[in-house]
């Protein structure tokens, strides 16, 4: 397997201005979203989505605009991909996880499965889709199409242990200059989800930009709850069988 | 910055990485505003109290780069005795003539210039009619090479002292009533820009071109200029006043101009009343000492470049085939002709003014009169379909089946589909290769126009009013199946040719006397050698950090125009931190990592003998060369409209009540009254809002290359204003609902963002609210709306005609706006109150 490969996006620099998600679309020939003026600040694609696979936010708060690009984390413990029955979902060999639309059945099973809202289904093929960390410019040794277009560099591509260790220098020399509330979001191999393969540097709680403060990867009880399960029947297989014993 | 211009932003970005302190000044809290240390929100229009308020603060504390100031600035020179400031005349300057509402400029000369001046500007008002104002301001006479002067600034009438005087009522209580920024503030700006000039350290102002969209917007830039001269930030690396073009090659179409007012390279356009031959104009179109005084050098090889072996000496170079100006040929007059009847056809090449103009009703209104009509564009844009959709056929105001305009429709090629120049923002010239050919019968504009003048030739006859178009020069070759004429022969041509037909190396080998053909005498170079050095992209690892192989910048390839001045008056650099380009004694040259924009062997000790011309004529200590004394003009002797000095005049339409003069608004601003152009009267109760037009990110101006595009049209989908959460209180309006901004000229509709970007104003005791207009949309496309321009009229700058759209009053009213008649009769009651 290759180096583990991921997005680094320092929001500090974001300037809002979208070239990420017209970069996807065009790279990726997702479908608009939709011509819907929603009145939430300059965000009019609402949300990470089966056609919008960065997405930018705009949060107006005590005379800041806070500005941020959301996409897929490529978890490392990803539970789409543990729940998907057909296999469409796969971990790269630049350990991404990747959708596989001529795979997928569409059941459906990876949105709810997802803690942070990724994947999505479109309603008009029924199948998931999400950001895929442009698996083919990957392949053929390009930089995925929004990191590419970003004017900023605030969408930063890489091997992950450098992403990561770029990041602590970035905030370490934020909170040098006084901007204490910068923190790194999804980097930790700790947190729930194993750490992420995007990952964020944020000037807020999370909460404010719409992600999880502390997100589980959603099958990490499976085993125990089959377990739970396994004992439960064996229990009952017991209990019946006991019921019969003492019949006889 | 970040909103209109975010790849150039990144740069910004990076600055403030290296620890740059960044400002965003601006009625209008954007992208950028986000983005910096410090947003100071302003009222629209109320600029050059900051301005002036800045440089009162320098004046007065003595923070002035005073070695740079009295080296390189017009500071000590001595201003004739007729000349009155607004001091003394409550906001008007001396030669005003309030029946024709034009200054006579003679009486803002230097000393001893008065005469002359008078002689060559025929009192001003044939340049003045025709923005040729500037024709000899910086080409000018009337500036002598070495003009009296002061060098210890105190005589009563130096330019430095005048300067005090007038800018003394500009100070920060002024800037708290007027722009709504506070003592606090302003106190901050001003430490941080003066702390950040000097020997060591360079302040850089950027703007983009809304600061130029007021009725005072040349001298928005001139009071900037004043400052960054009095700091000695003009000339030197991380200074200067950044210019961000409207959008791709904008700086290509002024170099190489699509205005009616001037030729290739700035070179003034004949006038039919005051021009009669070559010698005639060249003799009145500038002074004869900088580098100007080497135009008949440009004019001539221009010439020859047209007209080829057809221009000689004995007939003045085919000088009589240009076409001549009458008077005012810009776009406002064009319109305004066209309702008239007076323009009977119209070419629209990239352009959709019937959304991107001011006062779209009468954009509409011209092109419903026309006798033809050709648009080129990438989609069909609302000016070639206004016969059927525009706003005016809902209202009955036109019928389709009375409009007698034969409208062509021809589709172009877009800017990847054809090859030539992007000439950017800082003059570099870039060239493009053509990705893909252009699809079905799409063609480039070079294809059009050389085709369209190939025919035109064909049916020529020997008649002697055909002459000028037959014996031009038209003969590209020509590439591909459709004929495409080669674009690098048209940059060839602009770049000139030698007598031996060879590209020429410099702007320094062009000759009067015909021997020599240039295109565009700022651009001679560009072919140097036989090379397209406009595709050059050397990588920068592979060069100095100035990267002068990466494109070409004109002139000259020099990337810091009037980098003299990055050096003291004896050669050296200002300190090491900021060497640029210096004096080598032991080579006898001047050198650097740029080009130096100066004669490279002339030394700073260097003194013009008596009766020296052109840049000869100049000390080796002059660094703004095209100056006819070589000094950056603190003071503008001549070359403008409306006065020698920037003044705060409130804007044509405001809610504000000038209390620095009397004079209430600009008083050589054009106005135009017709009843098709009606105003808001000032101060006036019915239009108690401020409004400015602005740009999103997500689209292009008019909208023609983004509202046909799904991935553009999503990201912004409606028309819609910014307003603040008290401005919604007071009016009634819903985030995510509908408002309708009311002017005299339109009621149009958009969707409501209540937003706390927007903030209100306080003005000593009265409170201003903004409301913010992005102005994208039209009648066509994927997603249409109302056209905010329709809101805008006709009111310009004197000097270059822009039209005031950056600061207008309004009504706001909650909901949609009425359809038909009732629409009109609203608008009715509201001109009428």
């Amino acid at each position: 397997m290759a180096e583990r490969m991921g997005f680094f996006t320092d929001t500090s620099i974001c300037i809002g201005c979208k070239a990420c998600e017209v970069a996807c679309k065009e790279w990726n020939d997702v479908p608009d979203d939709g011509f819907v003026f929603r009145a939430t600040s300059y965000d009019n694609t609402g949300a990470l989505g089966a056609d919008t696979w960065r997405h930018v936010a705009f949060i107006e708060q005590d005379g800041r605009w806070l500005m941020s690009s959301d996409v897929c984390k490529h978890c490392t413990h990803a539970a789409c991909l543990d729940v998907c029955p057909t296999g469409a979902l796969f971990r790269t060999e630049f350990d991404t996880v990747v959708v596989q639309s001529d795979v997928c059945n569409g059941c459906g099973y990876c949105v709810p499965a997802c803690p942070y809202g990724v994947i999505d289904r479109r309603e008009r093929d029924g199948r998931a889709w999400k950001c895929t960390l442009c698996y083919d410019r990957l392949r053929g040794g390009l930089e995925p199409a929004c990191a590419k277009a970003c004017p900023t560099d605030s969408i930063r591509f890489g091997p992950l242990d450098e992403l990561r260790a770029r990041a602590a220098e970035r905030v370490e020399r934020l909170h040098a200059d006084g901007v204490t509330e910068a923190r790194l979001y999804g980097e930790s191999p700790d947190n729930g989800v194993g750490g992420t393969g995007a990952f964020f540097l944020l000037l807020d709680e999370p909460e404010t930009y719409g992600l999880p403060p502390d997100p589980v990867v959603t099958t990490r009880d499976l085993p125990a709850m089959w377990r739970w399960a396994g004992g439960a029947a064996l229990a009952l297989a017991a209990g019946v069988a006991a019921c019969f014993l003492r019949r006889t | 910055m970040a909103e209109c211009h975010p790849v150039g932003f990144q740069w910004v970005m990076e600055a403030r990485l290296r620890g740059a302190k960044v400002f965003h000044i601006d009625p209008r809290f954007s992208r950028t505003s986000a983005a910096v240390d410090r947003y100071l929100p302003i009222r629209a229009g109320s600029d050059i109290v900051l301005l002036g308020a800045l440089i009162n603060h320098v004046l007065t504390h003595g923070l002035d780069f005073r070695e740079y100031v009295l080296a390189y600035t017009n500071a000590a020179t001595i201003i004739n005795a007729e000349f009155l400031d607004t001091e003394d005349l409550d906001g008007l300057f001396s030669g005003y003539d309030p029946e024709t509402g034009r200054y006579d400029p003679s009486s803002w000369a230097y000393e001893g210039d008065v005469e002359q001046v008078r002689t060559l500007s025929e009192g001003g008002l044939a340049h003045a009619q025709a923005a040729g104002s500037d024709s000899y301001g910086a080409r000018g006479p009337g500036a002598s090479a070495r003009p009296p002067a002061d060098p210890t600034l105190r005589h009563p009438r130096c330019v430095y002292q005048i300067l005090r005087r007038h800018f003394s009522r500009y100070t920060p209580e002024r800037v708290e009533e007027l722009c709504g920024i506070s003592r606090e503030r302003f106190a901050e700006l001003a430490e941080a820009i003066t702390a950040s000039s000097g020997r060591e350290r360079t302040t850089a102002w950027v703007y983009s071109v809304g600061w130029t969209q007021h009725t005072t917007g040349v001298q928005f830039i001139r009071a900037a200029s004043i400052l960054q001269l009095l700091l000695g930030n003009m000339g030197r690396p991380g200074g200067g006043i950044l210019s961000l073009r409207g959008h791709a090659n904008i700086q290509g179409s002024t170099d190489v101009p699509t205005l009616f007012n001037l030729l290739p390279g700035y070179i003034a356009m004949p006038n039919a009343h005051r021009h009669a031959g070559l010698n005639d104009y060249l003799e009145r179109e500038g002074a004869d000492t900088g580098f100007w005084g080497n135009r008949r050098a440009y004019t001539v090889s221009l010439l020859k470049a047209w007209w080829g072996e057809a221009a000689t000496e004995e007939n003045d170079f085919c000088f009589g085939h240009l076409p001549r100006l009458t008077g005012d040929h810009g776009h406002y007059a064009t319109v305004m002709g066209q309702i008239d009847g007076t323009v009977k056809g119209y070419f629209v090449i990239g352009e959709n003014p019937a959304v991107g103009s001011a006062n779209g009703r009468a954009q509409r209104l011209g092109l419903a009169n026309l006798d033809w009509l050709v648009v080129r564009d990438l989609t069909l844009v609302e000016t070639a379909t206004f016969w059927q959709d525009a706003p005016e056929i809902e209202t009955g105001e036109l019928r389709t089946e009375e409009i007698g305009t034969e409208v062509f429709f021809l589709p172009a090629a877009s800017h990847v589909e054809k090859e030539g120049t992007f000439t950017n923002t800082q003059r570099l010239l870039q060239w493009r290769e053509k990705a893909l050919d252009p699809p079905g019968d799409c063609r480039s504009d070079l294809w059009f126009f050389y085709h369209l003048g190939r025919r035109i030739r064909d049916r020529l006859t020997d008649d002697e009013i055909d002459r000028p178009v037959r014996e031009l020069t038209w003969d590209y070759p020509e590439e591909g199946p459709y004929r495409d004429p080669s674009a690098e022969a048209v940059l060839r041509e602009i770049g000139g040719t030698g007598p031996d037909g060879r590209a020429l190396s410099h702007l320094g080998r062009l000759r009067p006397d015909g021997s020599t053909r240039c295109g565009c005498w700022i651009y001679c170079g560009v072919y140097a050698d036989e090379v397209n050095q406009a595709a050059r992209r050397r990588p920068r690892e592979e060069q100095s950090w100035v990267a002068p192989e990466w494109g070409w910048a004109w002139p000259a390839n020099r990337r810091i125009l009037y980098n003299r001045a990055s050096a003291d008056p004896e050669g050296r650099p200002w300190s090491e931190r900021k060497r640029y380009v210096w004096w080598d004694q032991a080579r006898g040259a001047w050198t650097g990592p740029d080009v130096p924009d100066f004669e490279e062997d002339k030394p700073p000790d260097y003194d013009p003998p008596e009766g020296a011309k052109a840049e000869a004529a100049l000390r080796g200590t002059d660094p703004f060369i095209m100056q006819s004394d070589g000094k950056g003009w603190l003071y503008v002797p001549s070359g403008l409209s409306d006065g020698p000095l920037p003044v705060h005049y409130e804007p044509h339409e405001s809610p504000v009540r000038n209390t620095l003069y009397r004079t209430q608004a600009n008083p050589a601003r054009r106005i135009f009254h017709r009843p098709d152009n009606p105003y808001n009267p000032p101060l006036s109760p019915r239009f108690p809002y401020v409004f400015t037009t602005s740009r999103l990110t997500e689209h292009h101006t008019a909208g023609g290359m983004s509202r046909t595009l799904p991935y553009l049209t999503e990201l912004q989908p409606e028309p819609f204003c910014e307003v603040s959460p008290q401005l919604a209180a007071e009016v009634g309006l819903v985030n995510g609902g509908w408002a309708t901004i009311v002017t005299a000229r339109a009621a149009v509709e958009m969707r409501v963002l209540v937003t706390e970007r927007v903030r209100p104003l306080r003005l000593r005791g009265t409170t201003v609210h903004q409301v913010v207009l992005p102005y994208h949309w039209g009648y066509r496309g994927l997603v249409t709306g109302d056209v905010v321009n329709d809101l805008i009229p006709f009111v310009l700058d004197p000097n270059v005609f822009i039209q005031e759209s950056k600061s207008g009053t309004c009504d706001v009213l909650p909901g949609r706006r009425p359809r038909g008649t009732a629409l009109l009769e609203l608008i009715e009651r509201y001109r009428h109150g």
